[in-house]
């Protein structure tokens, strides 16, 4: 009976998991994997949005005030503690995943006119979620810190995401 | 009668064949047509046969939208767009598909509304409400998923919100998301597998609605007064008196449902979703579709986002163990003085919630949906455990036919004063 139980159960697993399988990422879907960010046009306090794997990445020149505004920040004050320096590879840049750690909006703050929130990084208006010019969650129901893609510096003024 | 046929009394020949081999005539005629129903249903009891009659018309709409949408991102809002402006009376089925979700939802509303008003999830009927109860995530499913596939704005951000709901759990959350998805965001692959799950799901309700009247079929029907039939004198057959009264609510459902697909067609919908998906811009004020309000404020009115999640989901979960909490035995709330109002009251946090949640997240709109979040709650969890112990219940009637004895209240005074001869 046991035998027979513990046959049936992992057959049934190993028909029905291909048909699970298949809904998970297809290999293209996969391979759409980097990005590359040409920095010379965006000057000190712009940021522009480009598309990585679907979803808007955000990259901020960051003013030395703002930079200064991150790194005078207690961690005791932080919701998921990381330190300024653990989130950026060249201090005026700040490249995070635009995409709001709580259910997934894509917060406001990049043009000039926008609502840039209580810490003057960005503001997600669905369900009131402040980042700070680090891209910290500071104020609201958002869990977890702006993600920090994977990227890398091909030169001066040229990165790659992913 | 030769062996191996069925005894029909199927008069018509020709029906009659078919009857002998295939007893379904006799079925339809024991279930629809003698089949004994309480004499004392009122206007509530409409609801079911009307949530079936729309259920018929979303799949028949659907099949004829299906013949002309594209699910692709590319073409998706294009080709909604063009059943609304070139495909012959495309205008017509598309608003009537429309809309017929919301008259779904209005229906099924009223329709649950009966139950707990008049307890008809008490027993014997627990399976009958936990399979309602199923039908209805089901249908919540399907409309949420149906209400991506034009993809416009409030598509693709109602999507992307309510799949990262699942984000919050521990673990697994993000795998599951991403499996959802087929990709690292809502995008074609998810718009694909949306379209199957949507023609899938409504053939999976239909028979789940099937044991739904299944099982209705064995314990039969709960009335106003919530006391058992006792004899034939309490009962009608089903046809022709209450397939007359459900023709009587069916037309007042159809001048309710024309009214909107001809003069307000997009009253209950949401202006931005005719602006097509960008996957770069959320719109300032992102809101479900009405009717999934109530769920969306109990989500926004807990500060922790895993909290938020499972609160939610647990306030459709409640209703799966409602007729274990209910310790009563009076069905009815006619005969619940204190119960009733407890009720009513659960019925207006319900429709603060439905308000609160189209409102922005802060204050006031979150302390209330709090206060209202809690009474939900309060109702199933403490307020009728407790009650059926604490209250005192009207004496009941002695039988649906004499309602009047002691303490039935004025229903059907008239009518009891001479009891049904008919069978
Ligand atoms: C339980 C029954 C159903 C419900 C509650 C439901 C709900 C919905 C909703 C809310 C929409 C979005 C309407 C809009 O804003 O444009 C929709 C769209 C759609 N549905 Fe359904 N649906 C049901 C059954 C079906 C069935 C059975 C089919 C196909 C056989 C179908 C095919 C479609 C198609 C092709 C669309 C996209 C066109 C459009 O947006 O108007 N639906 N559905
Ligand atoms: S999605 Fe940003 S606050 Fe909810």
């Amino acid at each position: 009976m046991l035998t027979t139980g513990a046959f049936a159960a992992v057959g049934v697993g190993a028909v029905v998991w291909p048909f699970i399988s298949s809904m998970n990422p297809a290999r293209d879907v996969l391979a759409l994997a980097s990005t590359e960010v040409d920095l010379t046009p965006i000057a000190v306090g712009q940021a522009v949005t480009v598309v990585w794997r679907g979803k808007p990445v955000f990259v901020r020149h960051r003013t030395a005030e703002e930079i200064q505004a991150a790194r005078a920040t207690p961690l005791s004050q932080l919701k998921d503690p990381a330190t300024d320096q653990s989130r950026v590879q060249r201090d005026q840049w700040l490249v995070v995943v635009g995409v709001c750690t709580h259910l997934g909006c894509v917060p406001l703050g990049q043009k000039p006119t926008d609502a840039r929130g209580e810490y003057q990084g960005w503001f997600c208006p669905c369900h009131g979620s402040h980042y700070d010019t680090s891209g910290r969650i500071r104020l609201g129901p958002a869990p977890l810190n702006l993600a920090v893609p994977e990227y890398s510096f091909t030169s001066d003024t040229q990165i790659r995401i992913g | 009668m030769a062996i191996g046929l069925h005894d029909s009394t199927i008069k018509n020949p020709v029906l009659r064949w078919v009857d002998q081999r295939l007893p379904v005539f006799t079925m339809m005629q024991k279930e629809y047509g003698t089949f004994p129903t309480p004499r004392n249903f009122n206007y509530f009891w409409n609801f079911g046969a009307l949530a079936m009659v729309t259920l018929m018309i979303m799949i028949a709409t659907g099949i004829f939208l299906a013949m002309n949408y594209t699910p692709h991102t590319s073409y998706a809002f294009d080709s909604v767009e063009r059943i609304m402006r070139d495909v012959n009376y495309g205008w017509l089925i598309r608003y009537v598909h429309m809309n017929g979700a919301s008259m779904f939802f209005i229906v099924v509303f009223i329709h649950i509304w009966r139950g707990l008003y008049y307890g008809s999830y008490k027993a014997p009927r627990e399976l009958l409400w936990i399979l309602g109860v199923v039908i209805f995530l089901l249908m919540m499913a399907t409309a949420f998923m149906g209400y991506v596939l034009p993809w416009g704005q409030m598509s693709f951000w109602g999507a992307t919100v309510i799949t990262n709901l699942f984000s919050a759990f521990p673990l697994v959350g993000e795998h599951i998301v991403t499996w959802l998805w087929g990709g690292f965001s809502v995008d074609n692959p998810t718009l694909n597998r949306f379209f199957s799950l949507h023609y899938l799901m409504p053939f999976v309700i239909a028979g789940v609605v099937f044991l739904h009247v299944a099982a209705l079929h064995i314990t039969g029907s709960n009335n106003p007064l919530g006391i058992d039939p006792k004899g034939p004198q309490d009962t009608l057959p089903f046809h022709p008196y209450y397939t007359a009264k459900d023709s009587v609510g069916l037309i007042v459902y159809f001048i309710v449902f024309a009214f909107l697909v001809f003069f307000m067609p997009n009253y209950l919908g949401h202006p931005d979703n005719y602006i097509p998906a960008n996957p770069l811009v959320t719109p300032a004020h992102i809101v479900p579709e009405w009717y999934f309000l109530p769920f969306y404020a109990i989500l926004r009115a807990v500060p922790d986002k895993l909290g938020g999640v499972l609160l939610m989901f647990g306030s459709i979960a409640v209703l799966f163990i409602l007729p274990w909490l209910d310790t009563s035995p009076v069905r009815s709330m006619r005969f619940r003085p204190v119960a009733k109002w407890a009720l009513f009251l659960w019925l207006i946090a319900f429709f603060v919630l439905m308000w609160a949640g189209g409102k922005p997240a802060e204050e006031p709109y979150v302390t209330i949906s709090r206060i209202a979040t809690a009474y939900y709650f309060a109702y199933f969890l403490v307020i009728l455990p407790l009650l059926g112990r604490l209250e005192r219940p009207l004496s009941l009637p002695e039988s649906i036919a004499m309602p009047v004895l002691r303490g039935g209240g004025p229903v059907m005074a008239g009518a009891a004063a001479k009891p049904m001869e008919k069978a």
